[in-house]
């Protein structure tokens, strides 16, 4: 058999999580005092000691996380440690299954719930690459996500947040003809028109001009203030240097979670020179 | 009018036909006042009797009743532009009988023209509809044929389409297909073109098909002409025992022709079924066809994209649907 490295003979793969001592150093503050005056600290989604598979891969490894009422946490790993994936998982899609752990939202055990019964409770997802769909219009997808709740702005107003001109884009359909960017705003958009309890944004700003990112913060800055919280996966610690806590995901778990500056310099210091980014173990995963 | 369709047509006003008809018309999404209107060139049948027609200058339509139906022939004039659509209404209210239309468009050298029929069978039993059409397409000509049916709820209907046409250099003909409302009963499309140097023919074929439907949708281009393009477009949803076949078929014979067979056919529930045979066949070295089917369920990131909004599965399923089929 092939030296795979550390962690190579046992059942229990060596990662990141023994390697790199710092994580849950004592001590350390995970930075929740600064958020003993954020609504007082009520947690709005707890993951506990979360294990999930994807097509018999062990994708996501004793996850851990709190999220708290009104908190902006953001998610900062490289690619292929587990932040969609935690993201989907979140949310109920039917390829992610928890063997074990458990996702309370507002204190309520979701974890078995389907996608639509969480989204009804408040949460709801903008796609890394959101899915096109022939014959909807930008209008229509908006109400749709409006009717849930009936809380969020009307059409006209979501786009304009994410500073789209409302006369060009309502009634183009939401298929293949809208680029990249476009397509990723008028998530973002749609995502406002529900404004959910918590909403996942996953790599909001990715593929957004650079003279638009505002629009894209903006939006954050909304959610917060009124209320919702946001788990905002991102990949610019510009980005992630607004939220109020951060955390860094590496070999598909949560590795430190702390103030946006400590995780931004745990990730820059470690995990850029992680060997399971430049060379992921093949065995790691499989284990069904 | 033959024995048969006068005895199922007894019981009925005949001053009272075009109204009907209209009423029908309205059924399949038609707007009655273009029927009546001088600015609109317009054809309506009611089984064999021509009730209305209006002419436009530049677009003739001549009829002939015959035993079962009615023979049309349409000709643009060359160079001419018909402004408004011409609008078409075929079909029959009674429960039973036949319709035969035996039509021939020719298109002259850079006329361009929109035609829009609406074939209605509300009250369809036993009905059988027949339609015929050889179309051509003279040098630079454009012609959109876009054919909405409704036949009900009960699906007593059988409708056979067919079509030949052929396209002359540089002509354009978009061809669309409708069947979304109502019950299908069974359809089988037979549609042929033959398409010229630089010319263009898009077919498009949106069905929703349930209870005991039936569709067989075929499609054939044959890309004879160097540089000419062809698409042949479905979307296909089928529920309860509903089945549906696409074959797609495109020839690419000439120099750089490109040819893109695209099929989407969507099953709801266990006992439905659908299949897609494209076929391509290319015999020039420069040609390049291309095809893309997704058969089976509806997408799931689609799904679940919508459900994330707070939409249940089935509502999701729906709105994916009737996007696909609009
Ligand atoms: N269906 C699947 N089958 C096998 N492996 C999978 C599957 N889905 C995800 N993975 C693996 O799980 C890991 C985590 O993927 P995920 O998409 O969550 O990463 P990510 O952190 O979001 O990355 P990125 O920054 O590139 O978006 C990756 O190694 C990926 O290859
Ligand atoms: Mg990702």
């Amino acid at each position: 058999m092939e030296d795979t490295g550390p962690g190579q003979g046992g059942a229990e793969r060596l990662h990141c999580v023994v390697r790199f001592s710092e994580k849950n150093e004592p001590g350390y503050d995970y930075g929740q005092s600064d958020l003993q005056n954020l609504n007082n600290g009520t947690m709005r989604l707890q993951i506990e000691k979360l294990n999930v598979f994807v097509n018999g891969y062990h994708i996501l490894k004793d996850v851990d996380l709190v999220v708290y009422k009104g908190e902006i946490h953001s998610i900062l790993g490289a690619n292929g440690t587990g932040k969609s994936s935690l993201a989907y998982t979140i949310m109920g899609l039917e390829s992610y299954e928890v063997r074990s752990g458990r996702i309370l939202f507002e204190g309520e055990d979701i974890t078995r719930l389907p996608v639509w019964e969480r989204a009804r409770r408040g949460i709801t997802l903008a796609w890394q690459e959101p899915a096109r769909f022939e014959g909807l219009t930008v209008r229509q997808y908006l109400l749709l996500s409006r009717r849930a709740s009936k809380k969020g702005p009307p059409p006209e107003e979501a786009l304009l947040r994410v500073g789209l001109e409302p006369s060009r884009y309502l009634d183009r359909a939401l298929d293949e003809s809208l680029s990249g960017g476009e397509r990723k705003r008028i998530e973002l958009a749609s995502v406002l028109a529900m404004m959910p309890k918590l909403v996942i944004l996953d790599e909001p700003d990715s593929g957004i001009d650079a003279l638009s990112i505002n629009f894209i913060t903006d939006s954050i800055r909304l959610f917060a203030k009124l209320g919702a919280s946001v788990l905002l996966i991102t990949h610019h610690e510009e980005v992630a240097a607004m939220a109020d806590r951060s955390s860094t995901m590496c070999g598909g778990t949560v590795l430190k979670t702390g103030s946006p500056d400590e995780v931004a310099r745990f990730y820059r210091l470690h995990c850029r020179e992680c060997e399971h980014v430049n060379e992921p173990e093949e065995e790691v995963a499989r284990n069904v | 009018m033959s024995e048969a369709v006068s005895n199922l047509l007894k019981g009925i006003d005949y001053s009272k036909e075009f109204e009907l008809l209209v009423e029908a018309y309205e059924k399949s999404g038609g707007t009655p006042e273009v029927l009546k209107s001088d600015k609109y060139a317009s054809l309506a049948i009611h089984g064999n009797h021509v009730l209305g027609k209006n002419e436009v200058r530049g677009l003739r339509v001549e009829t002939v009743e015959t035993e079962n139906g009615v023979r049309v022939k349409v000709q643009v004039e060359p160079g001419v532009r018909i402004q408004n659509p011409v609008h078409l209404c075929f079909g029959l209210v009674p429960e039973e009988g036949l319709q035969e239309i035996i039509s021939d468009f020719d298109i002259g050298e850079e006329a361009e023209v929109k035609f829009i029929a609406h074939c209605s069978f509300p009250n369809a039993l036993r009905i059988k509809h027949v339609m015929d059409s050889t179309i051509r397409l003279r040098r630079g000509a454009k012609m959109t044929y876009s054919e909405t049916h409704f036949h009900g709820d009960e699906g007593g209907i059988e409708v056979l389409p067919t079509t030949r046409a052929t396209l002359e250099e540089g002509a354009v003909f978009e061809n669309e297909f409708k069947l979304v409302k109502g019950a299908v009963g069974r359809l089988k499309i037979d549609f042929k073109a033959k398409v010229g140097e630089k010319a263009v023919c898009e077919i498009y074929a949106k069905v929703y098909g349930k209870g005991d439907d039936d569709i067989v949708v075929s499609e054939s281009l044959h890309l004879l002409g160097a540089r000419s393009k062809g698409l042949a477009k479905s979307r296909i949803a089928v529920t309860d025992r509903a089945r549906s076949e696409v074959i797609g078929e495109i020839v690419g014979d000439a120099a750089y022709s490109r040819g893109h067979v695209d099929c989407v056919e969507v099953i709801r529930g266990r006992e439905a079924q659908v299949s897609a045979v494209p076929r391509l066949l290319v015999r020039d070295d420069t040609a390049k066809l291309t095809h893309e089917a997704a058969i089976g369920s509806v997408d799931k990131k689609q799904v679940e994209t919508l459900m994330a909004r707070g939409l249940t599965e089935d509502e999701a399923v729906d709105v994916i649907v009737s996007g696909m089929l609009r």
